[in-house]
């Protein structure tokens, strides 16, 4: 069951790449797991570590400033490739309730919603005005679909509707699923009926 | 009369169990559900804990493909080395599809293989279905005319229970593939082009439907090729209209339909192409009459180019670091740059047809020395019919590695996989960075052109290669 999603502050870790794929989320070599816990220590494996597994300075989840952040700004067509789960796993076990860029792609959308991970989008702009300010504190509230930048500006954003009620109250989908059996049992069959 | 359809349309309508809302997704039925180990046992679980079965069994079809080795000395010695976590994965996958009542083809079936291969393979990949697994490269199956596409882990235990899923209607983009496509260039080369030139972000949030001359001159294996690597474009699907080709690769398929209801089955699937006139949200056209080989320079699918050309000017800081990961320089040709990796394999490029472009240049050369070759079947069923060719005498005699069919050095999660700095000419489907092992390098081309690289030691267009095999036939 999901955490429920209403109200989040928090400061910005930004990764300002483009196209950050889901084999450096996490790369495909942690996924003979069976368990979906404890993947947060591989987030970002070969940016966070060098092949001597010797931490990246340079890297933004290194810098002291990017400590406790929990929403993290990447550049466009984040979540693209595989479409592992595990990387909004790992995200969430790393401490990220939300990812912000231009773009994200498909699966890791769906992916990262069904795991209260919100998934915003944003105009160029603000999402250009983020990159260039990290580490600042910004609010993103679900319920009115807004983002408030330090300076009180009010960014609207856009949630898949029924995604975005289950996440503000905890419901779960396959349990809305599962109470449609009805609905399934009827289509399954006029099919039969119909072959 | 009923407004003209597209394929993607007809096949959504049809799989509709409730409509979507402003408020909630459509309920869409699936029809075929695809599993392997690595994203099925967590669904699994979740089931268990809530006491819920798996709805529909016979609609769910199991195998294993990402974690098994494929490396012959790794199955000379019965797999005791395989990796302990990746053991235990494959023997949950056995308990939890033996327990469900799944069918499984497992380690030591005939006909185990890579999911997105053996689903065709044994014809239960059909036109007009709705196919889903774990896995993003389920697009592959979209070339029969099924609306295919992968899921995460959470979703595999929505149509485990319910054999449903709730999905927003995704828009369409017609990607018409027009011109003939000269000798030596392979439906590999058209889709890298169509990423290259529409972006790896381009098909996001799209179904792609795949037609035109070049299209419908493909076999079922260059169609999944080329839907295959929709999801490198982004996209939720690729697709191809049936037709005939379609029907006779699938006549006589183990899995497919017999009699009249085969009968019945060609003469529904008929009626499945777009309807003239049906609307796209989008559409493109790419003519591939003078299209070149293709290969990637960098740690993206749509990072392509000509193995004619040289390596373009960096265009922002995404291409930057991807040079610096890549080790090229700008304006160097592609062409001759050492490798000392080439794989030939995967759910794009591991099919019989695959496998004879490469031994139609391998037949009588050698690898050259220092690459290491590996050719991995997409299944034990395509290692057969190889093996029944002589085609891995072929490779064999090259100096190349003949394996067990499986993902192999596509994901690296198996054993195999390339060293640090190495470069790899790969027949896969992404070129990320560490996708091979870490530090690896990968550059994407063809089955050809992957032959052509590992005969000369560098990378190299394949058809100076081809042009002497023509004039010696």
């Amino acid at each position: 069951m999901i955490e429920p999603f209403s109200v989040l502050t928090s400061r910005t870790a930004v990764l300002p790449v483009e196209n950050v794929d889901t084999d450096q989320i996490i790369p495909a070599r942690f996924l003979t797991t069976t368990q979906q816990s404890g993947l947060g220590r591989h987030l970002f494996a070969d940016w966070r570590r060098d092949a001597q597994n010797q931490p990246r300075e340079d890297f933004v989840l290194n810098r002291p400033d990017a400590v406790g952040a929990r929403i993290l700004v990447a550049g466009r067509n984040f979540g693209c490739g595989s479409s592992r789960e595990h990387a909004p796993w790992a995200l969430l076990d790393y401490g990220f309730r939300a990812v912000i860029s231009t773009g994200i792609a498909d699966i890791f959308r769906s992916n990262a919603l069904r795991n209260g991970l919100l998934a915003v989008v944003l105009d160029a702009d603000s999402h250009a005005w983020l990159l260039a300010n990290p580490g600042v504190e910004i609010s993103i509230d679900l319920r009115s679909c807004a983002l408030s930048l330090p300076d009180g500006r009010a960014i609207s954003f856009e949630v898949e509707p029924f995604a975005r009620h289950c996440m503000l109250h905890g419901v779960d989908p396959l349990g809305w699923l599962l109470s449609r059996e009805d609905e399934i049992h009827r289509f399954e069959e006029s099919r039969s009926c119909a072959a | 009369m009923s407004e003209p359809r597209t394929l993607f349309q007809k096949v959504w309508d049809r799989h509709i169990v409730l409509p979507e809302t402003t408020d909630t997704p459509a309920v869409l039925y699936v029809d075929l559900h695809l599993v392997h180990e690595v994203t099925s046992p967590q669904a699994f679980t979740v089931l268990r804990e809530r006491g819920l079965s798996v709805r529909r069994p016979e609609r769910t079809l199991a195998t294993v493909d990402h974690s098994v080795p494929t490396d012959a000395k790794a199955w000379a010695a019965g797999l005791g080395d395989m990796d302990h976590a990746a053991r235990h994965q494959v023997r949950m996958l056995g308990d939890n599809c033996g327990r469900a009542g799944v069918r499984l083809f497992g380690v030591n079936s005939s006909r185990r293989g890579i999911v997105h291969v053996i689903g065709p393979e044994q014809g239960a990949t059909q036109p007009g279905m709705t196919i889903v697994c774990g896995d993003s490269h389920t697009t592959t199956h979209g070339a029969f005319g099924a609306l295919a596409f992968g899921i995460g882990t959470t979703e595999v235990g929505h149509v485990l229970a319910t054999q449903c899923l709730l999905q927003r209607r995704p828009k369409t983009l017609l990607i018409e593939i027009a011109g003939r496509l000269p000798r030596g260039v392979a439906a590999k080369d058209v889709i890298l082009a169509v990423i290259g030139q529409i972006g790896v972000g381009g098909g996001t949030g799209h179904v792609i439907e795949f037609r035109g001359d070049a299209v419908s001159a493909m076999s079922m294996d260059e169609r999944m090729t080329l839907c295959n690597m929709a999801i490198e474009a982004g996209a939720r699907a690729g697709m191809v209209a049936p037709d005939d080709t379609t029907f006779e690769y699938l006549a006589g398929r183990p899995m497919a339909p017999t009699g009249i209801a085969w009968d019945k089955a060609v003469a529904d699937w008929r009626s499945l192409p777009s309807d003239p006139g049906a609307e796209y949200d989008r559409s493109i056209t790419i003519d591939v009459a003078r299209l070149e080989p293709q290969i990637t320079w960098g740690t993206d699918p749509g990072m392509v180019m000509p193995v004619s050309g040289r390596i373009p000017e960096p265009a922002g800081a995404g291409h930057r670091k991807a040079l610096d990961y890549m080790g090229l320089q700008p304006g160097a040709a592609i062409a001759g740059q050492p490798v000392q990796v080439v794989f030939i394999g995967s759910c794009t490029n591991s099919r019989l047809s695959d496998l004879r472009e490469a031994a139609a240049l391998l037949r009588g050369r050698r690898v050259a020395r220092g690459v290491r070759t590996l050719v991995v079947p997409g299944s034990q069923k395509t290692r057969q019919q190889a093996e029944a060719e002589g085609l891995d005498r072929v490779f064999i005699e090259a100096g190349a590695e003949w394996h067990q069919s499986g993902c192999s050095l596509c994901i690296a999660m198996n054993g195999d996989r390339a060293g640090a700095g190495q470069y790899v000419v790969s027949t896969s489907n992404r070129n990320f960075e560490g996708r091979q092992g870490q530090g690896a390098r990968t550059l994407l081309a063809s089955p050809a052109t992957a032959a052509a690289s590992a005969i000369a030691g560098s990378v190299a267009d394949p058809r100076p290669l081809l042009e002497v095999e023509r004039r010696i036939a």
